[in-house]
């Protein structure tokens, strides 16, 4: 039983990754320091090579899983975490990386690498969900600090984060962007992906890509139709939903339909 | 009252407008031109207008195209609407602050006073949009005081339509496309361009129009003009692009909650919020706290929500409203049925927004043609 002097510890842990979203944290300038006044931060790689024991009040992971070793150890991660909170695309889907899932890996292996037989890998990259409770998953590619901030302290404070899980078009319209679908006929998936990033593409006039993976209630059946009506060759269609998210169920789903 | 007769103002003299409403202290606010799209946005000068664009519109398409004359009102109703000045997207309405003796004190947070605003080129959907919204916020016991605050600081600017968009249907829904005395404006416009001419014959419709049009270098409207500005108008209400037969649709929704239409358009429904979003008598908000780090600041914000999302309905063990089915009857019958029941008017004021900007093109038009051109359902005592 932790003193009430005592700070509640944060762990940050990463999985196969490419880092991006702990940089979020990193990134979280005006905001670290309170946070690190709030929190102890116990073990974050990429801040501090300083180290403290579990167990930890919160744990932030980041990346997929894609060996045994891995598998094992974010077993142990959770063991020693009260609450636990993915972080990105990889962590709640698998991340690009599990393209691969579609694919013979050790065919891969052996056309990359000189000596494929050091490696250890496994088949798949999933998502840490697949493998231990997750108390919640905050999206994206990368995740945005603001939302990050707003889950540590939902958190800390142990109430329910604000993080809506509806359209990136109503982000579009509060923000007053044009849509790009209608206006410019961009092939866009804000209608089926989930909000959070504050709508940035299309405020630069880019259609959505989908960072933030599938939103409530996808309809990406109808989306498609919608783009296959718009010229858009199905083998495009498939590439939209198979990227960041493409291993979360309904993107997989939806691009496997069009996978000729 | 629009009891004068109305006056012609010239094209080239169209500043003078702009110049004696900045000079009575209005932001005006207009159309103009951004990322392809009319939206709107502050107007320093008339060339700020899209001067010379036009607009084409079919369900989920919207495009501008550029017209063979210099109207500065050629075209319709774009993506936004002006409720976003009245009923803000994002609006903090309460600071909290923990003293040094840990004690809360709360203050506004809408404390900023509004801008005085002057909407130029407020077509007649929009006027009636407009006294649609008055009646949703500013009467009852839920009278809304930010609301209130900025709508009581408005000059409006009417424009009579000379043509009528792809999903356009305000003379179905009788709310154009006519400015008229019907929706109360301070000012109503009409352009025209015919022979080497551009003007606009210009009413005032209350007491400040009246001054303010009697700062203006007008001079009395011929016959010839103002029947040349009436003949622009029938021609737009004789060219819809859309109709809805509204007659007896209040009933016909509430009589058929369990059409199979509702499945058929929930298969099409994207729930991505669009449609409410674009829409300008839609309302709905949801309620936002945020605190800071150290807890002791707090702020609540109200942003637009919307009828399709699930948090919209959430209550203990979810949304109520879990099918894009039901989000999508809820928004429709609402907007064209139970309106009626809450507001004593139809919630639709036949603007097409909800259809061009649906990525997807649904329309309501056909949603309803659909429902009331069907079998009449089987009446439940007769099964």
């Amino acid at each position: 039983m932790s003193t009430a002097t005592e700070k509640p510890k944060l762990a940050v842990w990463k999985f196969a990754s490419c880092d991006g979203c702990q940089l979020s944290l990193l990134d979280c300038e005006d905001e670290l320091l309170a946070v690190a006044d709030a929190i102890e931060i116990a073990n974050f790689a990429e801040a501090t090579r300083r180290v403290v024991d579990g167990p930890y009040e919160l744990s932030l992971v980041e990346g997929s899983i894609t060996t045994a070793h891995d598998a094992e150890r974010i077993r142990q991660v959770r063991a020693q975490s009260k609450f636990l909170v993915t972080i990105g695309a990889c962590a709640t889907a698998g991340g690009i990386q599990a393209l691969r899932n579609w694919r013979d890996v050790a065919e891969m292996a052996s056309v990359v690498y000189a000596s494929p037989e050091v490696l250890e890998t496994l088949a798949t990259s999933t998502p840490i969900s697949d493998h231990v409770p997750v108390d919640f998953e905050l999206r994206g590619c990368p995740v945005n600090k603001k939302q990050l901030v707003e889950v540590v302290l939902a958190f800390l404070h142990r109430r329910k984060p604000l993080v809506s899980a509806h359209s990136v078009c109503l982000e579009c319209k509060l923000r007053g962007n044009p849509c790009v679908m209608v206006a410019h006929g961009a092939p866009c998936l804000g209608p089926v992906t989930q909000a959070g990033c504050g709508a940035i593409c299309p405020a630069y006039n880019r259609a959505c890509f989908g960072c933030y993976g599938p939103m409530e209630s996808p309809n990406t059946a109808a989306l498609s139709a919608q783009w296959s009506a718009m010229g858009v060759p199905d083998r495009d269609i498939m590439r939209a939903y198979r990227s960041y998210n493409g291993y979360a169920s309904p993107f997989r789903e939806e691009s496997d339909k069009h996978d000729h | 009252m629009t009891t004068e007769a109305p006056v012609l103002l010239s094209r080239e003299h169209f500043d003078a407008l702009l110049a004696a409403l900045a000079k009575r202290g209005y932001t005006v606010v207009g159309p103009t031109v951004r990322d392809g799209t009319i939206v709107y946005d502050e107007i320093g000068r008339p060339e700020e207008l899209p001067v010379g664009w036009t607009d084409e519109q079919e369900g989920g398409h919207y495009r501008l195209k550029r017209r063979e004359d210099e109207a500065l009102f050629g075209y319709v109703v774009g993506p936004q609407s002006w409720k976003k000045y009245l009923h803000p997207p994002r609006l903090r309405l309460v600071k909290a602050e923990r003293d040094g003796d840990g004690a809360l004190v709360f203050t506004d947070g809408d404390e900023a006073e509004p801008p005085r605003y002057a909407f130029l080129g407020m077509r007649s959907c929009e006027l009636h949009a407009m006294t649609i919204q008055d009646r949703v916020f500013l009467g009852g016991a839920a009278a809304d005081s930010h609301y209130e605050r900025r709508r009581k600081r408005v000059f409006s600017i009417g424009v009579s339509c000379g043509e009528a968009g792809g999903t356009c249907f305000c003379a179905s829904m009788n709310t154009g496309p006519a400015v008229t005395d019907r929706t109360p404006h301070d000012l109503a416009l009409t352009e025209v361009i015919d022979s080497g001419r551009h003007f606009f014959v210009v009413a005032a419709g209350s007491d400040e129009g009246r001054e303010v049009l009697a700062e203006l270098p007008v001079t009395p409207a011929g016959d010839g003009d103002v029947a040349a500005a009436k003949e622009r108008v029938d021609r737009a209400a004789a060219s819809m692009g859309r109709s809805l037969n509204a007659e007896g649709v209040r009933e016909l929704l509430r009589e058929n909650l369990e059409h199979p239409r509702w499945d058929d358009v929930a298969q099409r429904c994207l729930t991505c919020a669009n449609c409410t979003m674009v829409c300008p008598t839609c309302f709905c908000t949801t309620v936002e706290d945020v605190t800071d780090l150290t807890g002791d600041h707090a702020e609540r914000w109200r942003r637009w929500d919307s009828c399709f999302t699930m948090d919209f309905t959430w209550m203990h063990g979810g949304g109520a409203r879990q099918s894009a089915k039901s989000r999508y009857r809820q928004w429709l019958t609402h907007k064209l049925s139970t309106w009626h029941d809450q507001f004593d008017s139809s919630g639709c004021v036949g603007c097409g927004r909800c259809v061009s900007w649906c990525p997807v093109g649904i329309d309501l038009t056909e949603e309803i043609a659909a429902i009331r051109d069907s079998e009449p359902p089987a009446q439940p005592d007769e099964s």
